[in-house]
């Protein structure tokens, strides 16, 4: 089964469509890039992906279910604009939050788990009003990945983060391909996403303008896809 | 149970970032302070004219100071996009409502608590002769209170002007509420007892906070989701 | 088409209404204790209940839009919204002028009049909402919902004002009595009248709602080249 199919995707603002006829899958063990220009919809299609936003008109199945369910929200994990994560609590208390809002057997111990794992262990009792903003950042990707999510969506995960960020991400995201987890994650930043992804797709106002494996060509010059398939 | 699990523990998360904090409730009990103080001078406070308006003064009260604690409810997930997380977590929309429910009223109900003895001593009122009727009405009110202010806080999360536009939206609806929670507390104040006379008004409270409660769980994921 | 119906429709709304104040300045005869001025009853309480017809109507439109998601149906309950609101307050003047001229006092907190007055606010408050989203897929899904609550409270408003005025009476400006035939028919005739005029409105108002939905996505269309 499919870890995400869309199927005749669109999106309105109003009457002006954001998305167009999308028709996207990905197998599970998959990492997809997602790229495109600002605008074109990579963001609201991720939202879609996530359950956050409901389609005009197709569908979405998450593990062929709908993405609203219970089941397939228990299966995603989440990494937006924002870090998601409460300013007033502390590192621990978030991650204690979310374990047992995902109602895992020990909440607590995972979170300490996880505090590891993205090195803020020692600032586990601090505000994350008082974090900088790498931290913010692995803070935000633990919650993500504290549930053991089977599909990881990230929407622009390396925007402004820093080196350790970085390379604290692209471990965790290595480990979840090994162990079988499918990622989606829509990028600028083209070499670091390229690095790690198995297919490419090009949004491109609001269409899928191409999808496919990715090849040495694009990792070599991430401007390749762009040059083919995109529009100027 | 699953259910009630789920709204404690969203319960719990806003009481303890409020409780943190403390923004929303200080700002209310100040608030609540100072209507009290200026309503004392809106009116000489003989004992006549204090227990015909001691039911509406105190509501007014309530629902002004409580309206604070309310527009908090949900402004509090928008920093850091927090409500995508509660809305992404496997959650139903009815748990995280009635978990933000169950923490504004007890933040409001503590105002309330706070402000009935300030306003005894201010206006010279003994409040306690029917304490248990009161403390009745006193949830029965601010649970509408609480249930029209927090699905209305989730309708305008994302508008420009939340502050303001809240109180204009929840007062109109909260007409009826507020009539029969200020003519029971007006009584009830007064020493008069729940009677036959006014227990019309008791069922009418009831009455709104069970339809309002209905709708807003089942209209909530609309609201949140689409 | 559309322009054919509305206009039609309009002088059908015309003519009856004419015949109408004919009938109400000529041929009735003044009232017994109120003179001239009952006259304005005519207005009055059809305004009130062409306006509650529309907030009906708006109701089942905010719930047909959240079932459906066409936008037709939000540009219906926000078209009808705003023409209930016109007649709501045309049934606030005139009871307050009918309340100066009979009694000498602007306002009194009747029960119906502070019914009235409680719903204007209400969906007053519907009209700012809107006015306060931008995007209008969540501007339609938002004003929906609060369009469903404040319809639920209208009979709560009704009942609990009424309650409280047995309680506190205050100068009823209609009393009961009973109503010649003559009186009935034109009133009933008077409200079909109004009821027309709000189609009338309502339609125009739908017209205007189709064309600046077009005109956004046109301008959505245009920033996005």
């Amino acid at each position: 089964m499919r870890a995400v199919a869309a199927e005749g995707v669109w999106k309105f603002y109003g009457d002006y469509p954001a998305l167009r006829d999308v028709i996207l899958h990905a197998e599970p063990g998959e990492c997809l890039a997602l790229i495109g220009r600002n605008g074109a919809g990579k963001t609201t299609l991720l939202r879609i992906i996530a359950g956050f936003a409901k389609a005009g008109r197709g569908q979405v199945r998450i593990f062929g279910n709908d993405p609203r369910e219970t089941e397939s929200r228990r299966r995603v994990g989440f990494v937006g604009h924002g870090i998601a994560v409460y300013d007033e609590l502390s590192a621990l208390e978030n991650l204690t939050l979310f374990g047992r809002l995902y109602n895992l057997a020990d909440p607590g111990k995972t979170a300490l788990e996880w505090l590891e794992r993205t090195g803020l262990e020692r600032a586990k009792d601090g505000l994350v009003r008082e974090f900088s903003r790498g931290m913010r950042q692995r803070l935000a990707v633990a919650r993500a990945f504290l549930h053991r999510p089977s599909l990881l969506l990230l929407d622009e995960p390396f925007t402004a983060l820093d080196d350790r960020a970085i390379a604290v991400l692209q471990h965790l995201l290595k480990q979840a391909l090994t162990e079988g987890r499918t990622v989606i994650m829509s990028t600028h930043q083209l070499r670091e996403a390229l690095e790690l992804a198995t297919h490419v797709a090009l949004l491109n106002r609001g269409t899928i303008a191409f999808h496919g494996a990715r090849t040495a060509e694009m990792a070599a010059d991430p401007g390749w896809v762009y040059a083919h398939y995109g529009e100027g | 149970m699953e259910f009630f699990r789920q709204m404690l523990v969203i319960a719990g998360k806003d009481l303890r970032a409020e409780l943190r904090t403390k923004e929303a409730i200080n700002a209310s009990l100040a608030f609540a302070l100072v209507i009290l103080l200026l309503f004392s001078f809106a009116f000489d406070p003989s004992e006549d004219t204090t227990r015909e308006i001691s039911g509406g003064l105190l509501w007014i009260v309530f629902a002004f100071a409580g309206t604070l604690v309310l527009n908090r409810s949900f402004a509090r997930e928008v920093p850091n996009d927090c409500l995508d997380a509660l809305v992404a977590a496997p959650i139903s929309a009815a748990a995280l409502f009635m978990g933000k429910a169950l923490a504004n009223f007890a933040l409001v109900i503590a105002v309330e608590l706070v402000s009935l003895p300030v306003f005894g001593i201010f206006y010279n009122v003994q409040w306690t002769r029917q304490f248990w009727a009161l403390l009745l009405v006193l949830a029965l009110g601010t649970w509408g209170l609480t249930v029209i202010g927090t699905i209305f806080s989730a309708l305008t999360v994302n508008i420009r002007l939340r502050e303001l536009m809240l109180p204009l939206l929840v007062y109109p609806v909260m007409i009826p509420a507020l009539m029969g929670a200020m003519r029971l507390s007006t009584d009830l104040v007064a020493g008069k007892p729940l009677s036959s006379e006014n227990d019309v008004w008791l069922r009418l409270l009831v009455a709104f906070d069970a339809v309002f409660s209905a709708l807003s769980l089942v209209l909530v994921e609309t609201v949140l989701v689409g | 088409m559309r322009e054919k119906i509305i206009y039609g429709l309009g002088a059908i709304a015309a003519v009856l209404l004419a015949r109408n104040l004919y009938s109400i300045f000529m041929q009735l005869p003044d009232e017994a204790s109120q003179g001239m001025i009952y006259r304005i009853i005519f207005f009055h309480v059809p305004a009130a209940i062409t306006a509650m017809l529309c907030s009906a109507v708006a109701c089942v439109a905010s719930v047909m839009f959240l079932v459906t998601k066409n936008f037709k149906h939000d540009a219906i309950a926000v078209a009808t919204t705003e023409v209930g609101l016109a007649f709501l307050a045309a049934n606030l003047v005139t009871g307050s002028i009918w309340g100066r001229i009979s009694w000498g006092i602007w306002w009194t907190w009747d029960a119906r009049l502070t019914s009235a007055l409680v719903c204007w606010v209400l969906y007053a408050g519907y009209l700012m909402l809107r006015h306060a989203i931008e995007e209008p897929g969540e501007r339609a899904r938002i004003s929906a919902v609060f369009n469903i609550f404040a319809f639920t409270d209208v009979p709560i408003v009704f009942f609990s004002i009424k309650w409280w005025r047995t309680q506190h009476p205050q100068p009823v400006f209609w009393g009961g009595g009973t109503i010649e035939p003559d009186m009935l028919r034109t009133a009933v005739l008077n409200l079909v009248a109004l009821c027309l005029l709000a189609v009338v409105l309502v339609l125009i108002r739908l017209r205007q709602e189709e064309v600046q939905r077009e005109i956004d996505s046109m301008r959505r269309y245009a920033h996005a080249i």
